[in-house]
């Protein structure tokens, strides 16, 4: 595999240079999730789920395919509106929620572009000078391990760089929230073990991670706190040690232990 | 076969000649059907964006015309461009009958639904692909159609090339609003028609492969162009 990367040739994300943690006056976290329900097509999909997430753990949303992971997370981020319940932040103003946010999507876009300018157009976006810009892309290529390729077209990369860049790219706008759904759903085993350790560095760096994932394992190694969701209903919400030593509900038992009707 | 082969032979002198009769044709069709392409794609374009974004009562309706208008007759559009910008017409003051500027403005009319109707299916199957992501960087309406267009630009272009295509082809609102006037507004196409109806059919078919070799060099060009940008962006 051309530019393999490993999770140990890293660069330290220096803690000073991220605009997140306690240090920040307009925090948006907490987030609560009152009442929220989902019905599309007359299916429910999210049923009633309720619920607080605070600045700090790593929080992995967990559940099996078609449990409502997705959905939830996306109506987090606010790409969906919920069909009642409401999702409010502690933060007021809205546009700034939304820009303090950012989201990884299972399903990864890169624009037609260099890998690069993908992370330059996100940055653009948030009205980011041109002569930072240029600083901060090179900035988060390198900490991804991706300043080789920069001018290489993004869709041209392998499956794990494709999603390093994803990362990058979310990684630069400085969120102090990152959902990510999936993050490596679609990639093996060395890929997945280096965008986990990105992810354990975002969060150390102080972003709050919400992310779901459907493996069990990936869920041990990362996650700080649960939330365990299955068909459309949050069941169980605690720190991944309570979760997993003593689960309250027998589907999340049976999902611990890796049954598959469960 | 004797008239085939005549053709062939008076095409091939012609070019090899330089006639300049035949450039002056060749380039009048090219500039006016090159210049309705550009004006009709930014047009179309947008047209496109707002029909594939947006979402409004009646836009299934407006959807249905545009697809019955991808094959309008020319010469119909012809004929209607001709009461628009006759001396009697309300656009007459302009005085733009008979010049190249009105087969612009025909072969504009022409293509606009057929560029429309194609982009907005372009950016359609776009925009259901990027929108989330789109959304969650944080860009506003204007800013989704640009980049939508940007990243649709290898598929647009081929759009484009089928609006040329059709509009370098038509001959009868060029026939209608420009009137076939030699050094004036005489191009492929309507020169094709009159050599025809003067019984002269090896040269008519002469010039009918020289407009169909010049298309043809035009859509390769544009297609290695088209591969080199694709190589380069993935």
């Amino acid at each position: 595999m051309l530019n393999t990367f490993r999770a140990d040739e890293l660069h330290e994300f220096p803690r000073e240079d991220v605009k997140t943690g306690n240090s920040r006056s307009n925090l948006i976290l907490p987030i609560w999730v009152e009442g929220l329900s989902l019905v599309q097509n007359g299916r429910c999909l999210l049923d009633d789920i309720s619920f607080k997430l605070t600045n700090g753990p790593i929080t992995v949303i967990l559940g099996a395919n078609g449990a409502g992971k997705t959905l939830l997370l996306k109506t987090c981020h606010g790409l969906l509106r919920p069909s009642s319940g409401r999702v409010s932040w502690r933060e007021p103003d809205r546009i700034l929620v939304r820009r303090e946010q950012a989201m990884v999507f299972q399903r990864l876009v890169l624009l037609k572009r260099s890998v690069a300018a993908n992370i330059d157009y996100a940055l653009k976006l948030r009205g980011l000078p041109n002569k930072e810009r240029i600083g901060r892309v090179d900035h988060c290529l390198h900490q991804t391990g991706l300043l080789t390729l920069r001018d290489r077209p993004a869709r041209l990369l392998s499956g794990g760089e494709q999603q390093r860049l994803a990362l990058a790219r979310a990684w630069a706008l400085r969120p102090q929230v990152l959902f990510m759904d999936e993050p490596t759903a679609s990639i093996d085993p060395p890929a997945t073990a280096a965008i986990e350790q990105l992810i354990r560095r975002f969060a150390t760096a102080g972003v709050k991670i919400v992310m779901t994932t459907h493996d069990l394992h990936q869920a041990k190694r990362l996650a700080e706190e649960v939330l365990f969701l299955h068909r459309g209903r949050l069941l169980e919400q605690a720190s991944a040690k309570t979760f997993f030593n003593r689960p309250l509900t027998p589907v999340a038992n049976a999902f611990i232990r890796g049954q598959l009707d469960c | 076969m004797q008239n085939l082969y005549t053709s062939f032979q008076t095409a091939f002198d012609l070019m090899w000649e330089l006639n300049p009769l035949l450039l002056e044709i060749v380039g009048l069709s090219l500039q006016v059907s090159l210049t309705a392409v550009v004006l009709a794609s930014v047009c179309g374009f947008f047209i496109g964006a707002v029909l594939a974004l947006g979402r409004f009562p009646g836009r299934q309706a407006v959807l249905v015309i545009l697809n019955a208008f991808m094959g309008l007759p020319p010469v119909v559009v012809g004929l209607a461009v001709y009461l628009l910008l006759s001396r009697a017409g309300p656009m007459g003051d302009w005085g733009l009958l008979f010049t190249p500027s009105a087969m612009i403005f025909a072969q504009w009319i022409l293509i606009t639904p057929l560029i429309a109707a194609l982009s907005r299916q372009v950016i359609e199957d776009l925009s259901v692909e990027y929108h989330e992501l789109l959304w969650s960087l944080g860009a506003d309406r204007l800013r989704i159609v640009l980049t939508l267009l940007w990243e649709g630009r290898l598929s647009l272009t081929t759009v484009m090339l089928a609006g040329f295509g059709r509009a370098v082809a038509e001959v009868g609102a060029v026939l209608i609003v420009g009137g076939n006037i030699v050094h004036h507004t005489r191009v492929m196409t309507t020169s094709i028609a009159l050599e025809t109806a003067k019984g002269n059919l090896s040269h008519a078919l002469a010039l009918g492969i020289i407009l169909i070799v010049t298309a043809c060099l035009i859509n390769a060009g544009i297609s290695i162009s088209k591969n080199y940008a694709e190589h380069l962006s993935g």
